[in-house]
């Protein structure tokens, strides 16, 4: 059971980019693999570009991208980069690794 | 890693200038900040950064050249009140859309970094603040912000410096503030990836005296100009005086003009003082000093010339009521707008203040003569440099306009060297020395000119007579047999 069934809570991290760059896509699967991999497929990823809707940047006071906010549940909390170490985002995240 | 900023020489000339419009500022740059570039202001807390960031903006705006003052600190609601006393109508500008504040947020606390990551939305939002507007100035206050929330690895470096980058191709130039580093100009280093210009902000408190000095440095390249500049902050905004060239350089001047006393123009061939020249007249207490210069303000008026007098010791009733003692009739000179009068206490202010006040009547009124009563208050209060340095500039700052200027000292000894008078004589064309000597049982008053730069002149001692009718200067005194001048 992964945590976020254990727990029966609906988990939302949004990721931020300017664009699909290849930073972007990098950035995109290293974390579907880490959410899944620890809250399970229900787990939900929203991808928000900010070169479409820019009003979110200032919204969200996001100034480095790819930046990756755990939205629900809270806290709220906020990972730059491309999300090459795993442990590190869940850390960044506040997310328990599921055994 | 201290590469220069890529060459646009070819399309976009490094030497075009965009002016701050902040006074006194744009002499000492060339005629402004490097177009399309960003120009570092680094200084403490307090140093004065924030402030003239804003005046770029702001003063461009008024300008018709609209302008975006990003802070990474402030709310824009609390920037319009700081900044609602400027002399720029900040809120004004803002209504009228030239001019927009804007708060960049960025959450407390840091960040974890997890790999590669670039500034890109950052961009974005500043590109918004430059669209709204139409944005060519940009301010950011301050960059440093950045640090406190992400390490400064190479990825963090390397994005500012694709930042500036990014604002130079979008024609964009920007005052950057930063925080003052220990052997480097900027705590984090940030000027390895800005232009060449770097403005440093000092701010401290020297012998009871708030002082504040900015510097100009271009430290890449041939020019290496590292002159320091005073300037005064207020609630309406900062302003720089330049430090002119020496009087050393000044053309020599030809016209002379009365001293407002016929016979002490005698005693000077050619009849008064050249035009444009500067003299001291020192003496003791009570010796006269005040009457000599106004003798000469009232002659200017009456030539039809605007006259300014300083004074640092009596109030204006008093010069006025001190001076009908002699037949000089000041109040016409006021009705008709020819004469100014300005006193001052000289501890209320520092000597830039001071020096920052003349010249700002200097501009407005601008005045042929100019009685400076006693300069002696004004210069005591500074360290030997600080008083040659802050002399120097005055006189400058009036030989730069061609005033002729008048200047008293207060000694208190007649006999004896005093280092203040050594240093203000040594600046001056002309050096008058009023005193006191008893002679036939009587105290008399005396003048004598101990020095006059490029003019023959009497170098006896003469009485000084105070008439109903102004100023006389009779013949040359006999030896008296006891001797009260000053030296």
């Amino acid at each position: 059971m992964s945590a976020a069934e254990r727990e029966g809570e609906r988990w939302l991290v949004r990721l931020y980019v300017a664009g699909m760059t290849p930073t972007a896509h990098r950035a995109l699967s290293n974390l579907e693999a880490i959410i899944h991999d620890n809250l399970g497929e229900d787990a939900e990823i929203e991808v928000v570009d900010l070169l479409e809707r820019p009003q979110l940047a200032e919204d969200e006071k996001i100034f480095a991208v790819p930046t990756a906010v755990r939205h629900m549940p809270e806290p709220i909390r906020k990972v730059i980069g491309d999300f090459s170490d795993a442990e590190k985002t869940l850390v960044g995240l506040d997310i328990r690794p599921s055994r | 890693m201290n590469e220069s900023p890529p060459d646009h020489s070819a399309t976009d000339p490094y030497n075009e200038r965009v002016p701050t419009y902040i006074d006194g500022l744009d002499i000492v740059l060339g005629g402004g900040l490097p177009a399309g570039r960003s120009t570092l202001v680094a200084g403490g807390p307090g140093a004065g950064k924030t402030v003239m960031a804003m005046e770029f903006v702001a003063r461009g705006a008024a300008r018709g050249e609209p302008g975006v003052f990003l802070s990474f600190e402030q709310g824009a609601e609390q920037l319009r009140r700081d900044f609602s006393s400027f002399a720029a109508d900040v809120p004004g500008l803002i209504d009228g859309g030239t001019l927009l504040l804007r708060h960049i947020g960025i959450d407390g606390g840091s960040f974890e970094e997890v790999g590669e990551y670039t500034l890109d939305a950052l961009k974005i939002r500043i590109g918004a603040a430059l669209d709204q507007v139409g944005a060519t100035r940009l301010a950011m206050d301050t960059l440093d912000t950045l640090f406190a929330h992400l390490r400064g690895t190479e990825t963090l470096r390397g994005e500012i410096r694709h930042l500036f980058e990014w604002l130079h191709e979008r024609g964009v130039t920007a005052v950057i503030t930063a925080e003052q580093g220990q052997g480097t100009f900027t705590r984090h280093g940030i000027e390895a990836y800005v232009s060449d210009c770097v403005i440093l902000l000092d701010h401290r408190v020297l012998e009871g005296l708030s002082t504040r000095r900015a510097r100009v440095l271009k430290y890449r390249g041939a020019s290496h100009n590292d002159d320091e500049h005073p300037f005064l902050i207020d609630a309406t905004g900062f302003s720089l005086i330049p430090i002119l060239t020496t009087h050393l350089e000044h053309d020599a001047p030809r016209e002379q003009v009365s001293t407002g006393m016929p016979t002490f123009d005698d005693l000077i061939k050619g009849g008064g003082y050249f035009r444009g020249s500067s003299t001291v007249v020192s003496g003791t207490a009570g010796t006269g000093k005040s009457s000599v210069v106004l003798s000469y303000l009232d002659a200017a008026c009456r030539r039809g010339e605007r006259a300014l007098y300083l004074s640092f010791e009596e109030s204006e009733s008093q010069i006025m009521r001190n001076m009908e003692s002699i037949g000089l009739d000041l109040s016409r000179w006021l009705d008709e707008g020819l004469l100014k009068v300005r006193a001052r206490r000289p501890a209320q202010h520092g000597l830039e203040a001071h020096l920052t006040e003349i010249e700002r009547l200097l501009h407005q009124f601008r005045p042929r003569a100019v009685g400076v009563d006693p300069i002696t208050n004004l210069i005591t209060v500074g360290s030997e440099t600080t008083t040659r340095a802050m002399l120097t500039r005055l006189v400058d700052m009036l030989k730069e306009r061609d005033v002729t200027a008048i200047y008293t000292a207060l000694v208190y000894s007649s006999t004896g060297t005093d280092r203040h008078l050594a240093s203000v004589s040594s600046v001056m064309d002309t050096w008058v020395v009023l005193g006191s000597v008893y002679q036939e049982g009587e105290r008399k008053r005396t003048i004598h000119i101990r020095k006059s730069r490029g003019i023959q002149h009497s170098h006896a001692l003469h009485e000084l007579i105070m008439t109903d009718d102004g100023l006389e200067v009779g013949g040359p005194m006999d030896e008296p047999s006891t001797v009260e001048s000053s030296r």
